[in-house]
């Protein structure tokens, strides 16, 4: 699921409630048939991963390392934890910067590391029913063809029963990878379904205050959002 | 650890040092190189080794816990808290402070005074949302600026007997070394290097920030109030016993960080053989630079940290730290 919105309309804020970072005023948050709230800490952990928007990590760790705190939770054993490893560094392309430390990295490449550590705490498992990903902006940094890259690992990480929910700015992006799009307008929800459904000019005029203009992807059929200049 | 027995006022070779102990294990303590080395260096290098080794496996935990490769153990206000507590005890106690019970009295005051610090640091820097390790930091600097003032209250009224005990208290010194002060300093210091090592995967996480330990499933204020405790009984104590020592805690795990990495599985361990190295050198130099008069160690350790500390700020980003 892509979640979409103008700044402060409160989609960080839905992935840090439930992540567990905030409590909610009222409602209940459930997962997997079980309020958030009675799941422990470590039970969390092991079943939801959350990459937030910028990383405080200021010690040199290797990229290697980093990844290998994603199994922080886990006890699956060190030769266990090294595939997993192996696999988050393969799917973010940061395989080649495995002993480079962290510290000393670009922005983009520290994105991919912590992605890959996210990836390392969720992919224990073939199967991936029960996982929960919180993405926020996980792209942000990206070049072109490792958005491309690290997205098409996010879906295939989806096609294995993992549930996935990014915050992503890029609508066009949005509408390439994301089964459903919820737009969320000074916190409340302002449209929720498929892409096609959702992205519609009406809305982009009301909640974005911007006009633009929907057309279709020439092969992949997907909604592709320009938007018009505005005049000064 | 035998040249630290070796030096001293009176110098002995090795040989020597090997008979001492000989004789100091079989009971035979009459002669002169039995007792220096039994009665006097044995238990002060062991101090010197294990102060150094509780120092810097709390600095190590400290730099962990604060995320900050700078921070050193007395942030937390303990050893602030712990001079205020030794100079009120050296000027209130008047006719108390006469030999070992003077000294017993004033360490723990030290550590009183340590402690309570802490719990108002800690108690500051917490709210309902949790502990913040910044406010922690800021509380940190608060206390210590009060507790150095309070101080300096006390020494303006104290006479100059007082002054010096005072002065010289700061400066920190292991000559008031024995056996019962060795035995309290090895319970203490053994607990902390049983314990904080526990804490080497949580303190790895927390690198990364307090949210993304939680996301890993640490529990994070459970492990930070846990950590600050053996800090500030580890630091307390040692404040209580040898005085305030600087630079052991913030030098040391920096230090073995650059060589062996940030991991804590290592970096706890190796910090504590390193500082235990360090004290132990440093007070084999206090005693013999201007021997027969013995220099404060806490001198040695500054003297020798700050150019050292320099010249990592200067370096650091060679090494990864930002």
């Amino acid at each position: 699921m892509g979640l979409a919105g103008p700044n402060g309309s409160g989609k960080s804020s839905l992935l840090h409630l439930i992540a567990g970072d905030i409590e909610s005023d009222s409602g209940q948050l459930i997962f997997d048939d079980r309020a958030l709230h009675e799941w422990s800490t470590h039970e969390r952990a092991c079943h939801m991963a959350f990459l937030p928007q910028m990383s405080l990590l200021s010690f040199p760790y290797t990229v290697e390392e980093v990844v290998m705190l994603g199994r922080t939770p886990h006890s699956s054993g060190y030769q266990a934890d090294r595939d997993v490893v192996e696999q988050a560094l393969q799917l973010t392309d940061t395989a080649t910067l495995r002993h480079r430390l962290y510290t000393q990295l670009s922005g983009g490449e520290k994105q991919r590391t912590q992605l890959a550590r996210i990836f390392a705490q969720v992919c224990g498992e073939e199967s991936l029913t029960g996982r929960l990903l919180l993405l926020d902006e996980p792209t942000s940094a990206l070049d072109l063809a490792h958005q491309q890259q690290v997205l098409s690992a996010v879906r295939q990480l989806a096609r294995r029963g993992c549930a996935v929910v990014l915050v992503i700015h890029d609508l066009n992006l949005a509408a390439s990878i994301a089964d459903q799009i919820l737009v969320l307008n000074k916190g409340q929800q302002a449209a929720l379904g498929r892409p096609k459904q959702v992205l519609t000019t009406e809305l982009f005029k009301e909640v974005f205050t911007v006009d633009v203009t929907v057309s279709s992807h020439p092969t992949e059929g997907y909604p592709m959002i320009t938007p018009h200049r505005l005049t000064c | 650890m035998a040249l630290g027995l070796a030096s001293g006022a009176v110098s002995l070779s090795l040989p020597d040092v090997g008979q001492g102990l000989f004789d100091t294990l079989v009971g035979e303590s009459s002669n002169q190189n039995a007792l220096i080395v039994g009665q006097i260096r044995l238990p002060r290098v062991l101090l010197a080794a294990v102060m150094g080794a509780t120092l810097a496996i709390s600095g190590a935990a400290m730099q962990g816990l604060f995320r900050n490769p700078l921070a050193d153990p007395s942030l937390i206000g303990v050893t602030a808290g712990a001079s205020l507590g030794a100079a009120l005890v050296i000027v209130m106690g008047g006719s108390l402070l006469q030999g070992y019970i003077g000294l017993t009295l004033v360490s723990a005051g030290a550590f009183t005074g340590g402690v309570i610090a802490v719990l108002f640091v800690y108690h500051l820097a917490t709210s309902p949302n949790g502990t913040s390790v910044a406010t922690m930091l800021l509380a940190g600097i608060a206390i210590t600026a009060l507790s150095g003032a309070m101080g300096s209250l006390l020494e303006f009224f104290a006479d100059n007997n007082m002054l010096r005990r005072i002065s010289l208290w700061k400066m920190g010194g292991l000559d008031g070394a024995n056996y019962p002060r060795l035995l309290l300093a090895t319970v203490v210091g053994a607990a902390l290097l049983l314990a904080l090592p526990r804490y080497a995967k949580a303190l790895n996480a927390m690198l990364l920030g307090e949210s993304e330990a939680r996301h890993l499933g640490i529990r994070v204020d459970t492990i930070k109030m846990a950590l600050i405790t053996w800090v500030a009984i580890g630091v307390g104590t040692s404040v209580a016993l040898v005085g305030t020592i600087a630079f052991v805690g913030l030098v040391v795990p920096h230090m073995v960080r650059m060589l062996a990495g940030p991991d804590h599985r290592y970096l706890l361990p190796a910090s504590a053989l390193a500082g235990a190295l360090l004290l132990v050198v440093a007070d084999a130099l206090a005693r013999v630079l201007v021997a027969p008069t013995e220099l404060p160690v806490g001198v040695i350790t500054t003297i020798v940290g700050v150019p050292f500390f320099i010249s990592l700020l200067r370096k650091r980003h060679q090494y990864g730290m930002q």
